[in-house]
């Protein structure tokens, strides 16, 4: 017999009350739309304060960005400056100092398609903006690293902001910059040092506290000062976890610098991307999407490289030519090629007639497809449409027409999937226990209505009480109020679209992306080819992601939906693997001595074990989903990234902020939900998970 | 190797370390030694850990002394107070006769730049320095001029037997090799006092026993003033003149081994001696019979000899083995004596020995 605790009363009283809401829907609208009149004017509000910011402190930051727009526009000027020529062999032979003949070989033939393809200058101006901005994000973050490292109190600041700055969409930070420091590139290179420098604060802090304290012992037994126990001895211990946050930080620059071309005037490379998208311009996009994608991977594959390279000879009694033999070969490089451009001016400017550009092919070829396949594409749209999307959306009472699904939903058929879901819960109750009884008592109330059109107050109630189970009383009041933010501030429908779109896209990808990772940890062939997948998947600035997807099934929510899935799948299929391959190999023997078969080990071993890492794994899905439901509201979808468009596309902040507000919000919901719940699950069963 | 030099190098007097918010209001009258062990029973109470309860020990010039104990018993913490790497809650360091607590940074800086070196337990060696930096790296942070450097470097590289692995990096070495670096980096100031935490005990126990030779053969060149670690009891054996065995930050016993293992203080102490193979503690001038007196028909050898290395002489010369001191005879060793004192030793059997004892008369 199944004993009801009380908080699975408390369940089962929630979801009766939800259905009670439902019966109610028409005298009682206010538990659906949330009156207009209740709504705090927190937009407002925000506007007022940032007009006042604008109004006082308006020339200080005008200033500070002018004064920022010399250096900017100096070394975007010495880029575009200096011959091509020399660019491409500076860069190459970085490359092979760093990592060898495979690096060098890449880097070559990803800036020389920049330079057939006829994209230079747009990459120049890019680079300029990347290569300014990630100086100044190191400082910063070096800085507020040692000194979170150094004073418990300001780490106690600094922690959750990091937090908070990193799960705020990266387009939220535009606008107020755009409105306190003016038009122009200045705008994209602010954001990408303020988008781009946590990384390089956590990882200083890391990899200072990380530090073995016999390494500062000996130091000090050596006789530093101070200042030569912080520069001599703990910094370069910690400089390879250093140099991964800068690592971390470039890529967030470079991404944030092709974001922030949204704002144009920039004539950059992510400009060009935007622009012809906006065009319909598929071809054209795809080019130079594949300019960021590349220049995306030489950035990371260098700093990569030179994060985790081994020191080389070291320079005992070396002359002063061989101690500085790198800066040498480098001067002598630069100047025999730039010579040698006087000469040979291709070298300088690459001819326009040899710029192969092939939009126009592209284009006719997706063209060709479309309509080749138009019926196999539209199938897939209307299948994912009719029988995922909207039944999450709008529920199957209002999805089941005999347009769409071929029948009536009637009356009869109704009360049938009524019983049917009773009978199926009450099952699950004595096979599985209760809770699963209640997850399914909860999908079929949702599957049925639709998420959107669920009364808020139920919502509210459910996902307090979830966190309270997870997490405790803390994790409870902060959703609660988390959530009670986005009701008060008006923005719940569109937060409900935005879970919606994003818990679909998380949901399908964590199923594929977990498979996927099964298959890669049973056959090395499968880990073998996914490997580069993931990893280019991963290094590309989000909105080139979108630009297959638009290219075949045009502006719309699957197109987003697919894009999400098509980033959020990464982290399901690299912790499913890394959880599954990484289990105590005597728990695999001990398994197998016992008999059990390769599935069983895979069912009744290995995922069990495996289970808390691939939680890791589903709570960056989450991230990462989030993070691309912003961008993919480029391509039409409805909810909190639009608004945080329509924000900056109106000037207007507020409407932007509380809309990226309340994106994090969501997120850092989600995340401590997710980990919670791993935590819970790994004490548990007694293991750590760590990846 | 008994003898004790008459200079003192390091005096440890009254010191405590206790970790806790504020440990001042237990020091805040006269600390009576009496009342140590109710003071830090109290201070346990109240949920503060003294890691050391009033330490005192001299260090004598040219002397090994060991600090022995458990983990965990505070011998980490009071080596480190020695160097100040931690600040001492109260009591007095004496070094070469000065106030070691009353030194300004500045001061302490150079003292650690010129008259201490230490050795840690896991090296804690720079790992983005190459070995010639690693050993070089105290040199360098003097300012000492590279040409001076090279040169000091290379002589302590000769006599830890590093040659040819100057351009290693330490992840590149094997643990005791690594160990070595450790070792040639204290050494290379030429400091006087030199400190080891545990050095030997991250090692293999064929390595350890070969590095515990390095260390008494670059010992026995240097002659430096010496606080060693260790929780090995054999280890201490091997390399102490003096020993001192803590326990729960206290002091336990002071002495020579082999004053520990004939008079163990207490049961704590007795258990380390318990599994001590006493014919390779006892040396021969632990063990001279009072009733015998030198002849010229036995063999003599050195008094410092240990009894194992007398047995087998033993069994040919029924009458006895001479013991010297710099060739001066001081007694006689004898197959009753070398039983008596093991017999002595062995609690636990002493019916049984002194059956033995019955036999052989
Ligand atoms: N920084 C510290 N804070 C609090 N307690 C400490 C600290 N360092 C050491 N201790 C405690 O002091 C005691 C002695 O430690 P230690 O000197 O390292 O012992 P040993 O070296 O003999 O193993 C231990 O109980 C340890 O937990
Ligand atoms: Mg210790």
């Amino acid at each position: 017999m199944i004993r009801l605790r009380t908080i699975d009363w408390v369940w089962l009283g929630l979801i009766a009350m939800t259905l009670v809401f439902l019966a109610l829907r028409e005298p009682a609208a206010w538990l659906f739309t949330y009156p207009q009149d209740w709504v705090i004017p927190i937009t407002p509000w925000l506007n007022v304060f940032m007009d006042w910011c604008v109004d006082n402190f308006g020339p200080f930051f005008r200033a500070f960005s002018a004064a920022l727009d010399v250096p900017m526009a100096a070394i975007r000027d010495l880029l575009n400056w200096l011959p091509w020529s020399v660019t491409l062999a500076l860069l190459t032979y970085i490359g092979y100092v760093v990592s060898g003949w495979r690096l060098a070989l890449f880097t070559f033939l990803a800036i020389l398609y920049m330079v057939v393809i006829g994209y230079w200058s747009e990459s120049m101006n890019s680079l300029a903006l990347v290569v300014i901005s990630v100086p100044m994000a190191v400082a910063i973050g070096f800085g507020l690293g040692t000194l979170g490292f150094y004073s418990k109190r300001a780490e106690r600041i600094i922690s959750p902001t990091m937090d908070l700055l990193q799960t705020v969409p990266a387009f939220a930070y535009l606008l107020p910059i755009l409105l306190l420091f003016g038009f122009g590139p200045v705008v994209g290179l602010i954001a990408s040092v303020l988008y781009a420098f946590p990384p390089t604060v956590r990882n200083t802090m890391l990899g200072l506290a990380q530090v073995p304290g016999e390494v500062i012992e000996a130091g000090m037994m050596s006789g530093a000062t101070p200042r030569q126990l912080f520069w001599r001895v703990r910094t370069p211990s910690a400089l390879r976890q250093i140099l991964l946050g800068v690592n971390q930080t470039t890529m967030a620059a470079f991404s944030m610098v092709i974001i922030a071309s949204i704002i144009g005037g920039t004539a950059d490379i992510g400009w060009e991307v935007l622009s012809t998208m906006r065009k319909a311009q598929f071809g054209e996009s795809l080019l130079a999407g594949i300019v960021i994608a590349l220049m995306a991977m030489v950035m990371d594959r260098i700093t990569a490289a030179a994060a985790t390279a081994e020191p080389g000879e070291p320079k005992i009694n070396q002359s002063f030519l061989s101690r500085h033999r790198f800066l040498i070969s480098v001067a002598a490089l630069g100047f025999g090629i730039a010579l040698l451009a006087q000469v040979i001016p291709l070298l300088t400017n690459y001819p326009e007639a040899w710029q192969v550009y092939p939009a126009q092919i592209l284009n006719d070829g997706v063209s060709y497809l479309v309509v080749e396949y138009a019926a196999a594409i539209n199938l897939i749209k209307t299948w994912a449409f009719f029988f995922a999307m909207l039944p999450v959306k709008m529920g199957l009472e209002q999805t089941i027409t005999p347009f769409s699904w071929g029948f009536e939903f009637t009356g009869a058929l109704k009360l049938l999937y009524a019983v049917a879901a009773v009978a199926l819960a009450l099952w699950a109750a004595f096979r599985h226990g209760l809770n699963r009884a209640i997850a399914i008592a909860f999908c079929a109330t949702l599957l049925f209505f639709g998420l959107t059109r669920l009364p808020w107050p139920a919502l509210l109630a459910m996902a307090t009480l979830l966190s309270w189970q997870l997490g405790g009383m803390r994790l409870a009041i902060g959703t609660l109020a988390g959530l009670g933010f986005l009701v008060i501030a008006g923005v719940w429908p569109q937060t409900l679209l935005s879970i919606y779109l994003c818990g679909l896209a998380v949901l399908l990808s964590f199923v594929i992306g977990a498979s996927l990772g099964v298959l890669a940890s049973e056959f090395d062939g499968v880990s073998a080819f996914l490997r580069p997948i993931n990893d280019t998947l991963q290094t590309m600035p989000l909105f080139v992601i979108l630009i297959p997807f638009v290219m075949i099934f045009k502006i719309g929510e699957f197109t987003a939906l697919l894009a999400i899935m098509a980033y959020a799948i990464v982290p399901a299929i690299r912790y499913s693997e890394h959880g599954l391959r990484n289990i105590p190999a005597t728990v695999i023997e001990a398994a197998t001595a016992v008999g059990c078969t390769r599935w069983q080990l895979l069912w009744r071993v290995k995922l069990p074990l495996a289970l808390p890492v691939m939680m890791l794994g589903l709570n960056q899905t989450i991230m990462y989903g989030i993070a691309m439901l912003v961008i993919a509201a480029l391509v039409g979808t409805n909810g909190l990234g639009q608004q945080v468009y329509i924000g900056l596309g109106d000037g207007d902040f507020g409407v932007g902020m509380v809309a990226g507000i309340g994106m994090a919000i969501i997120a850092i919901i989600a995340d401590r939900l997710t980990q919670a719940w791993s935590k819970k699950r790994q004490e548990e069963l007694g293991l750590s998970a760590e990846f | 190797m008994n003898e004790v030099a008459a200079d003192i190098k390091l005096s440890c007097r009254h010191v405590w370390k206790v970790y806790a918010a504020d440990a001042s209001p237990y020091f805040k009258g006269e600390v009576d030694s009496a009342d140590a062990t109710e003071l830090s029973t109290r201070m346990r109470a109240d949920g503060a850990i003294p890691a050391a309860v009033d330490v005192s020990f001299d260090v004598q010039v040219g002397e090994i002394f060991v600090i022995m104990g458990l983990s965990g018993s505070g011998k980490s913490t009071v080596v480190r107070c020695l160097s100040r790497l931690v600040e001492p809650t109260h009591g007095e360091i004496l070094l070469n006769g000065e106030d070691l607590l009353k030194k300004s940074d500045k001061e302490l800086i150079d003292i650690r730049r010129h008259d201490m070196g230490m050795v840690f337990q896991n090296f804690g060696l720079m790992p983005h320095l190459s070995v010639f930096d690693n050993i070089a790296f105290p040199l360098s942070l003097q300012g000492v001029p590279m040409a001076e450097q090279v040169e000091k470097v290379r002589r302590v590289i000769d006599l830890v037997g590093l040659e040819g692995r100057e351009t290693s990096y330490p992840r590149q070495l094997s643990g005791g090799q690594q160990q070595r670096v450790g070792i040639a980096r204290s050494l290379a100031v030429e400091p006087e006092l030199w400190f080891l935490d545990e050095p030997f005990s991250a090692l293999d126990p064929l390595i350890r026993r070969q590095m515990q030779d390095e260390f008494l053969r670059i010992q026995r060149t240097l002659q430096k003033s010496i606080v060693f670690i260790t929780h090995d009891f054999l280890e201490a054996l091997k390399i102490a003149d003096r020993m001192m065995i803590m326990r729960d930050g206290m002091v336990v016993q002071v002495g020579t081994p082999a004053e520990l293992i004939v008079n163990p203080a207490d049961d704590y102490v007795a258990e380390f001696t318990e599994d001590v193979p006493l014919v390779r503690v006892l040396k021969a001038t632990d063990v001279l019979d009072p009733e015998q007196s030198p002849t010229s028909t036995m063999p003599e050898r050195d008094s410092a000899c240990c009894v194992e290395e007398l047995l087998p002489l033993l069994s040919r010369h029924k009458q006895g083995i001479v013991a010297t001191q710099d060739g001066v005879p001081i007694g006689v060793v004898t197959a009753t004596s070398v039983i008596t004192a093991l017999a002595h030793e062995d609690h636990g059997h002493g019916e049984d020995a002194a059956a033995v004892e019955e036999v052989l008369n």
